[in-house]
Order: C-alpha cells, then structure tokens, then sequence
C-alpha cells in the first residue's frame, strides 16, 4: 500500500462521502464547537444523556451524538467514525475510548496496545493518520469536540457553545 | 511538456538558473519514495543558500561577542559586524540605516510599533509624540487582505485605546480595493496598516493611493511587505509609507529575525514599545532616558548572527538584481496560470494573469479540501501550503475556509511548474470527485 493509501483507506474514504451522524438535532445535553486552527476547519457537535448518573448505574449512557462541519477526508470520516463507535456506551467506556484514540494519534505509526486494537474498532484505520503529525489534528478535531460536549452535559450546562463573531 | 522554454526578457538565464540552485542544497533532496522535492513553499519560509550558512558559521566560529559592550576584540568586531549589516540590509530595502529597527521577524515588528503606541496611549505621550497617542474615536484602517499578524495587533490596539477599527475590502480578485478609500479614511482616521501583496491572493496593493488618502488626514502609513520585499525591487523611501515590517526568513535569510522600518523623523519621537537593557542612556531607581532610534527600540540583546546572515541573503539577492528576479518569478507564475486555466474544477483566489501580483498562488479544487489536496501533491514530492494561511478574513471574502497554495522563489525552474500542474490535475481522479 502506498502511503497515500495507507492514510486515504476505502473505509475512510466511505465515510467521509457518507458520513455518520452529521445533522445537528434538538435537544441536546450538552454542544462544542471546536476549530482545526491550523486550516479553519469547524466542527459543532452534540451529545444526548439517556439520563443523569444514579446509585444502580453510576455512569450515564451516551444516546445520541450528532455533529456538523466541514473539514477534510480525515476529519470528516473520524467525526463520522467516532459517531457510531460511541453512540449508546455508557460514558465512563466513551472516555476510555477517547484515551485510546489518542494514545493511536501518538503513535507516529509504531505498534500500539492491545487495548487499543481490542477497542477501536474502524477507527483504527486512522493508524496510517498517526505517520503524518499535521493531520492528527484533522483526525481528533471530532473527538475534541465529543469530549468538551461531554463535560459540558456531565456538568448541567447545556448552553449553546461559543462561536466568533463574524465567522 | 518540457522544461525548455526560453528564459524571457530580462530574467534569469538557464545557465543562471543551473548555477543558483547548486546553492540551494536542500533542493537536492530526495523524499520519501525517492521523489524530488519541488519546493513551492517560499511564501512561508523560503530556502537558504549556502553563503547564508557559511556567513553564520563564520561569525559563530570567529566573532561571536555581545555587541555594544565590552571593550575587547571580539566585542568590537561583532559590533562592527552587526551594524555593517544593518547598513547593507537597509540599503536593500532603501533605508537608512538608523531607520532599521531589528525585530524578530514582520509579527515582531508589528507588535513593537503597536506597543510603541499603546505606550503613546497611556497617556505619558507629551509634545510631537502624542502623534502616536491614539483617542477614543479615532480610527485605525486594515484591509480584508492582511495576514493575522498585521490584523490582530491593531485589533488589540483599538480595543485598548477606544479607537475604532474599519477595513477596506478586496475585489473579487483579492486585491485590495482603493475604491473604499474615500469612506473608509475619515478625518478621525491616524493609522493605516495594509499589505503590499497578499500571502493568500498574491495581489499586488496600490501603495500610492493609499498612501495619499492616508497623508490627507494626516494618518500614519503601516505597510506589511513581507511578501513583496523578497520579490520586488523594493524602496521603503520611495514607497512613501511611514512604516514597513519585513522578515528576513523570507528572503533567503534566517529565522528569527525581520525588521520595523520607519521613517527617521518618526523614530526620532516615537516611545520605545518594549523596555530594558541595550536601549537606555541614564538609568536611575525612578527612570531612564532613552538612546536615539534605532537603538531605543532594541531592548536586550539582538540577534547578531541572524543579523550577519540575513545580510549574506540580502547580499545575494541583490547580486543577481530584485528586477531580473521579478521578472524571472512573472515568467513563472504567468506560466503556473495559463496552465492552472486550463484545469477543470480549479479556481485561482486572486489575479489571473501574471502581471500586479506576486508568485503566491492560492487555490481552490472543487470538491477536494486543501488538506486532502497538500497530502496527494506532498506523496509526489511536491511542497505547499494547505490551510488558511495566517489571513482567514481573505478567505471567507473568497468564500471558503482554508486553500492550497503554491508559491514560487527564485530558483523555481518552469519544469517544476509543469510537474505540479501534472500532479495537480490528479488530485480531483483521486479523491473520486471526477471518474
């Protein structure tokens, strides 16, 4: 495989032509708005709580994720990736996930744990991304968003994000 | 398609040509899968020659002392070497030297002349200096044109001061319109920052205009010319600006450093930005004087090799001639569009044709995002810029978010144009937008 290849894989190609969740949907629990500063690529996404964290289930389940943006082939197709990788986890294991991500963004293309072959999924296509430290930031600007639009619903505040004027 | 064209009028000669890119090592390299770096990238960074280095090395391994101080030999030579340069970069520029303020590059010096203002403002600003003390409602005039580094800095000065801050638009070529200058530039108006070419569009400013409409309501002129210093023949003087900011990174120079060009009589008057040592002539527990310009505005110690080596790079420059580099740089980049005109689904965000523009090339591929486009044209080799690159207001005026963008320097060869149009019209294939 080329490594123009090994980064543009059919299943990342596919989503980013056919992306998942995008659309944004009310109501939500919590929204983020996040930029690539590098290119102004934006991406607002939302999450949805199934409900808040109890004694019998001490963590929330993730029920809906839904995002828009614009962005290239690696960020299109991570957001849309992550999307149906998360949706419907409890929130402790879409934490987990995010972690494991990021430990494949670092990865600079070198043999990863087996925790994160184990869970990653399609989302492990992004591997060959890793090679490449400019467009890592393409791959995780979704996930960058999932997170703050977590902590954003775990805390209550379920306001609209921020965006520059003028933009 | 061949690289054989004849050289035009007045550029460079194959033979030159042949000559100044075996001063460039890095263009000898070979990437990742054996491809030849074709380097379309000097609007960023542009490559060095070796006598850059070699100027460096020299100086490192020879001279190297603080300068102003100290009484012994090394001292005294590094000082000598440190003003010779200035000496020759500002006559380059067509400055003098007392009218060269050394910075760490265009950002830094933007920012020095806005601290400069700021200290204006606060209000310590007595007899010709309060010409810098800027006034709830005053106005500071930008361009939708300008890089972030000469936006931001304004937009933090109008918000310290109370000024307002209004803009001139670009055309749908990119090209700053002087058509706005009547409304823009009010009797309130005291400063006006615009680029000379656009990093994005590559449109060349009409300097003249502006400078006119700025001098009849007695504003300050702030002219952003790091993208056209290291293309044009350039004459700060003749320009008629106040003010210029250049980086030397950009012209074969290091990194590091730039420097704030200003006109004598301004420097003379105008507070210091930033304080501290090297700039002070009597310093007590409660306050100092000031040392004259340049001097007054070079707080601490100032990038000496730097200094030697962008002189070495200034030196090179002018040996093969600002006008035969320029024309050598039009030759390309009117080929680069012809080409570029030819290529379905491609659209030029600035000039089409060659002439009152820079070799700054930025594009729009339907259907592929910039970052898509840099990593397909990177895999054969080919080095651009992807992104918005530092000037996102040109961008949205252009209706998009980020570009791909090619640029040219002098040793650009039109057989590297021809092989970049080649890749370029596959990207589009690639990513499936056309079958």
């Amino acid at each position: 495989m080329s490594s123009l290849d090994s980064i543009y894989q059919e299943l990342i190609m596919d989503h980013a032509r056919h992306p998942q969740g995008k659309g944004l949907t009310e109501p939500f629990d919590g929204e983020s708005f996040q930029v690539n500063p590098t290119c102004g690529d934006q991406v607002r996404l939302r999450v949805v709580l199934d409900a808040p964290p109890d004694a019998d289930r001490p963590s929330s389940r993730l029920s809906q994720v839904a995002w828009d943006g614009k962005g290239c082939a690696i960020s299109q197709a991570s957001a849309s990736i992550m999307t149906e990788l998360v949706a419907g986890l409890p929130v402790d294991r879409v934490e987990q996930l995010d972690a494991l991500f990021s430990e494949l963004m670092r990865s600079r293309g070198a043999p990863v744990s087996a925790a994160v072959e184990d869970a990653l999924g399609d989302a492990l296509a992004f591997a060959g991304v890793s090679r490449y430290p400019m467009r890592v930031k393409c791959a995780i600007l979704g996930w960058m968003a999932l997170k703050d639009a977590l902590s954003k619903a775990l805390a209550g505040d379920a306001s609209p994000a921020r965006v520059p004027e003028g933009i | 398609m061949t690289g054989s064209s004849p050289q035009p009028e007045g550029g460079l000669t194959a033979a030159e040509l042949v000559a100044i890119r075996a001063d460039f090592p890095v263009l000898g390299r070979r990437l990742a899968g054996g491809h030849r770096l074709v380097y379309l990238d000097t609007a960023a960074t542009a490559q060095r020659p070796r006598v850059v280095e070699d100027a460096m090395r020299d100086f490192a391994e020879n001279r190297n002392a603080g300068v102003h101080r100290g009484a012994h030999q090394l001292a005294a030579e590094a000082t000598e070497a440190y003003e010779d340069a200035r000496t020759k970069i500002a006559a380059f520029l067509g400055a003098a030297p007392w009218e060269l303020v050394f910075t760490s590059g265009t950002t830094g010096a933007i920012n020095l002349l806005v601290a400069s203002l700021t200290a204006a403002a606060g209000g310590r600003a007595e007899g010709a200096a309060r010409r810098f003390a800027l006034l709830p409602g005053d106005r500071i005039v930008v361009t939708q044109a300008e890089h972030h580094s000469n936006l931001v800095p304004w937009q933090r000065l109008a918000a310290v001061t109370g000024a307002q801050l209004a803009y001139l638009r670009v055309d749908a070529e990119g090209r700053v319109r002087t058509d706005d200058l009547a409304d823009a530039v009010t009797p309130r108006t005291r400063l006006v920052a615009f680029t000379h070419a656009s990093n994005v569009s590559g449109a060349i400013t009409d300097v003249a205009t502006v400078v006119r409409a700025a001098q009849a309501v007695g504003a300050l002129t702030v002219l952003d010319a790091a993208q056209s210093a290291p293309h044009l023949p350039f004459d700060f003087g003749a320009l008629g600006v106040d003010f210029a900011a250049v980086s030397a990174h950009k012209m074969l120079g290091p990194n590091g450093i730039g420097a704030l060009l200003g006109r004598s009589e301004l420097l003379e008057v105008m507070p210091p930005g930033f304080t501290g040592g090297s700039m002070v002539e009597i310093v007590t527990m409660s306050e100092a004087t000031f040392q004259p310009p340049p001097t007054r505005f070079e707080a601490g110690t100032g990038p000496v090799a730097q200094a030697i080596g962008w002189a070495a790079a200034v030196g090179y420059l002018a040996a093969l001639g600002m006008d035969r580099i320029a024309a050598h740089e039009r030759a390309l980049t009117a080929r680069l569009l012809d080409q570029l005109g030819a290529l379905a689904g491609v659209r030029v965000l600035g000039p089409t044709a060659a002439r009152g523009r820079t070799g700054a090339v930025a594009l729009d591929i339907a259907g592929v995002h910039p970052h898509d486009a840099g990593q397909f044209l990177d895999d054969f080799g080919l080095a651009v810029r992807v992104g918005h690159h530092c000037a996102q207001p040109i961008h949205r005026a252009f209706g998009v978010t980020a570009s791909t963008r090619a640029s040219l320097g002098l040793y650009n060869t039109a057989a590297e144009i021809d092989r970049f149009v080649e890749v370029l019209s596959q990207v589009r294939g690639y990513f499936g937008v056309v079958r």
